[in-house]
């Protein structure tokens, strides 16, 4: 194992160990299943849906360099000024830069997985700018000191008690209450103020139309409508992925985002942001920038299998069911991006030296690509992506291919191919081991045993009986 | 998802046993009770003896050469049009499904994609295709499926071993909580993340123990060995089968004198 690989198992163990996590992520993740069942009660009805997801998205990826170059004419005749980054660092510089030319002091931030993709917030703190979370969840981690331990919900890992308990540690003339209300009253009030000081408000961005130069952003909490309307500079970081053809095309995904990831039937708040304020309006920002960012997209798309992970919509919901995610939580993964679509994302990104032993961290159940609203093929892509942390290949597509082979573990395959592909090798193997019965509680075994006890071998193999029946050929 | 080829399988008067490795050497009766019910629904059942694994274990560990090494040789010891029936979702799956994409490629990926119309889940083929009938001769008895996640989400084939149970008229089938959530076992993962297995898999049993079922029946011995070992490691009572073998054992006249 690398040392990353190592780490990861690591912080498995520490979160395997902490009951507080174990608690706190089955409560959540057993009430999140509960409430989207209770959003798709027509089962034909879901699958239709999720079918016209898949196509929307599917449909936009296979024209993405058209859509792309759409987005960018039609954003930039409704006043948006379109930006291009092929790295996370390219990104940041964007984004500086623009702070700079306008007052340089503050940001507040709507919720971005893509900046945390980019680390934002300690590139401009780096730069004397203060970046505040305004999303409450990610405001409480960003008061931790922690990363988002969810996509959607980035404070899932907290239970109210815990949150309390940092308000009154972090905050001043704060008292304890675990009541959730009075705590985001608390945090509301904190926050309010800094709408109307920041210099530049950053959000992310869920759909962007090519057809129309339209941002959609979807929020709970009207944070986001705030951070994109209050400031006078509005700038969005997206993936060069989110782009959809029309506006049409928005209406199923709608359907499903919500539903697939909270169980609602639509988010409190849906913003359509279409440029800056204009000639004789008395509010909106005067500027509106959106940052396209590539950060190792366009390696994944030129692979057809691949570039099925592009099609995320970020709802969530495959970790949200995913039985590993609900014992070892968001954090264990150490990316951005945890659970199963971080499985399959973060090699890619990341490369399979750092994010290669991922994709191990799954039984295979399939809950995930069941839950999927745009049907991304994650159990077939945690394979693939297997593979490739196992194979060298210079022509692979994803970085650091190889990185996690390990010479014995190979050879261990290469002694078992051989064996069970040779049957009269494979018939020694296996009447040895039931003539004596028992095997060695050892290795791979012992760690078996700590639950459960060894399996028994047969004192006659199915091979035998069935040969002793004679209706064999 | 095999609905078009059970189509055209209709009743066939011969079959092949793919037995599964973990059945071979651990739960060899799962495999010789599979046989049994096969036979007395008048059906020949040949099973290869050069069978030995799907190659499932080295093709979900990123190993695809050596999967496909092993996929070969079980690929060329079923000929013909006869359907392969496997007592096991995951192995049944591999074949049917997964080998599509272990072969796509290669040059004998015609002969593969044949063969993966012809494979079935035993569950699948007891109740879809020979629509058999069940006379329970067994003693009242409270039973808990444990439907592994490759059956239900792969070959999608829950509702034929619930379909079977419910047919047993002294049985009553029991529930219990989050039952359709994986039980820890995924193969190598397992070996690779224990801790993680280790609490899937008391969880799981936590949830099974709590319904109180007589017996733990299932169509895969790889959740069985998994959940079983846990049972018995705590000291509960439950016992697992491979539900051929609950099958066959409560429909089994005994001979008459």
């Amino acid at each position: 194992m690398n040392r990353p690989a190592t780490e990861f198992k690591e912080r498995i163990q520490r979160a395997l160990d902490d009951p507080q996590i174990r608690t706190n992520f089955r409560r959540a993740m057993d009430g999140l299943m509960a409430k989207r069942a209770a959003m798709f009660p027509d089962a034909d009805e879901l699958e239709q849906l999720r079918d016209l997801g898949a196509a929307v998205r599917r449909n936009a990826l296979a024209r993405l360099p058209g859509l792309l170059e759409k987005l960018e004419a039609n954003c930039q005749r409704n006043g948006i000024i379109v930006h291009w980054a092929e790295s996370v660092a390219e990104a940041n510089a964007i984004v500086l830069d623009i702070v700079r030319k306008h007052g340089g002091k503050s940001v507040i931030k709507g919720k971005s997985m893509v900046s945390e993709e980019m680390e934002l917030n300690h590139h401009l703190e780096a730069h004397g700018i203060e970046a505040l979370e305004s999303d409450l969840g990610e405001y409480i981690v960003q008061l931790a000191g922690e990363t988002p331990s969810h996509i959607i919900m980035p404070a899932i890992h907290k239970n109210t008690r815990q949150i309390a308990e940092l308000f009154v540690e972090k905050l001043d003339g704060v008292e304890f209450t675990e009541d959730a209300e009075a705590l985001t009253a608390i945090a509301r009030g904190l926050l309010r103020r800094k709408f109307l000081d920041a210099d530049v408000g950053l959000s992310g961005v869920n759909f962007a139309v090519a057809e129309t130069g339209t941002l959609c952003l979807i929020e709970n909490e009207g944070n986001g409508r705030l951070t994109t309307t209050a400031p006078d500079v509005h700038v969005a970081v997206t993936g060069i992925e989110k782009v959809v053809e029309t506006l049409d095309d928005i209406t199923p995904l709608l359907s499903l985002l919500p539903r697939s990831a909270t169980g609602q039937g639509i988010t409190t708040y849906v913003n359509m942001i279409s440029g800056p304020r204009k000639q004789g309006e008395r509010d909106g920002p005067r500027e509106v920038h959106l940052v396209l960012l590539d950060n190792g997209r366009t390696t994944s798309y030129v692979d057809p299998e691949l570039r099925t992970t592009l099609q995320c919509i970020r709802c969530g919901a495959c970790m949200n069911h995913c039985p590993v995610y609900a014992r070892i939580g968001g954090h264990a993964y150490g990316t951005v991006y945890p659970g199963p679509i971080g499985e399959i994302l973060s090699p890619q990104l990341l490369g399979c030296d750092e994010a290669g032993a991922l994709p191990g961290a799954s039984t295979l159940c399939g809950a995930c690509g069941e839950v999927c609203p745009v049907r991304i093929p994650i159990p077939k892509m945690l394979v693939r992506l297997r593979r490739e942390a196992v194979t060298r290949d210079a022509a692979s597509p994803v970085k650091d291919a190889g990185a996690q082979r390990s010479t014995s573990e190979a050879l261990i395959w290469k002694a078992w191919a051989r064996i069970h592909a040779v049957p009269g090798l494979y018939s020694l193997v296996t009447r040895t081991a039931s003539a004596f019965k028992k095997m060695p509680v050892v290795g791979p075994l012992k760690a078996w045993s700590s639950v459960r006890t060894p399996p028994r071998v047969a004192g006659r193999t199915l091979h035998q009986r069935m040969a002793a029946r004679g209706s064999t050929k | 998802m095999s609905h078009a080829s059970l189509a055209t399988v209709g009743r066939p008067r011969r079959v092949y046993l793919f037995g599964t490795c973990l059945i071979d050497l651990f739960f060899p009766d799962a495999g010789v009770d599979s046989v049994r019910l096969l036979e007395r629904e008048g059906i020949e059942v040949v099973y290869p003896q050069g069978q030995t694994c799907c190659g499932q274990p080295a093709y979900n560990s990123g190993y695809h050469e050596d999967a496909r090494t092993v996929a070969r040789q079980q690929v060329s010891l079923f000929p013909g049009d006869d359907p392969v029936i496997g007592p096991s979702g995951s192995c049944a799956s591999m074949m049917k499904h997964h080998y599509l994409d272990l072969f796509r490629g290669e040059p004998d990926f015609a002969e593969v994609q044949a063969l993966s119309t012809r494979i079935f889940e035993l569950t699948e083929f007891l109740v879809r295709v020979l629509n058999i009938d069940l006379k329970d001769l067994g003693a009242p008895q409270k039973v808990a499926i444990h439907t592994s996640c490759h059956a239900r989400r792969e070959m999608g084939v829950a509702g034929d071993a619930e379909q079977l149970v419910d047919s047993l008229g002294n049985v009553e089938r029991v529930g219990f909580e989050r039952q359709t959530e994986c039980c820890g076992f995924g193969g190598t993962f397992a070996v690779k993340h224990a801790p993680i297995s280790a609490a899937m898999v008391t969880d799981k049993v936590d949830t099974i123990d709590a319904s109180a079922p007589d017996r733990l029946v299932g169509g895969d011995c790889g959740c069985l060995m998994n959940i079983g070992g846990a049972l018995e490691k705590r000291g509960s009572s439950i016992r697992v089968q491979h539900i051929a073998s609950l099958l066959w054992e409560r429909t089994d006249e005994p001979p008459s004198n």
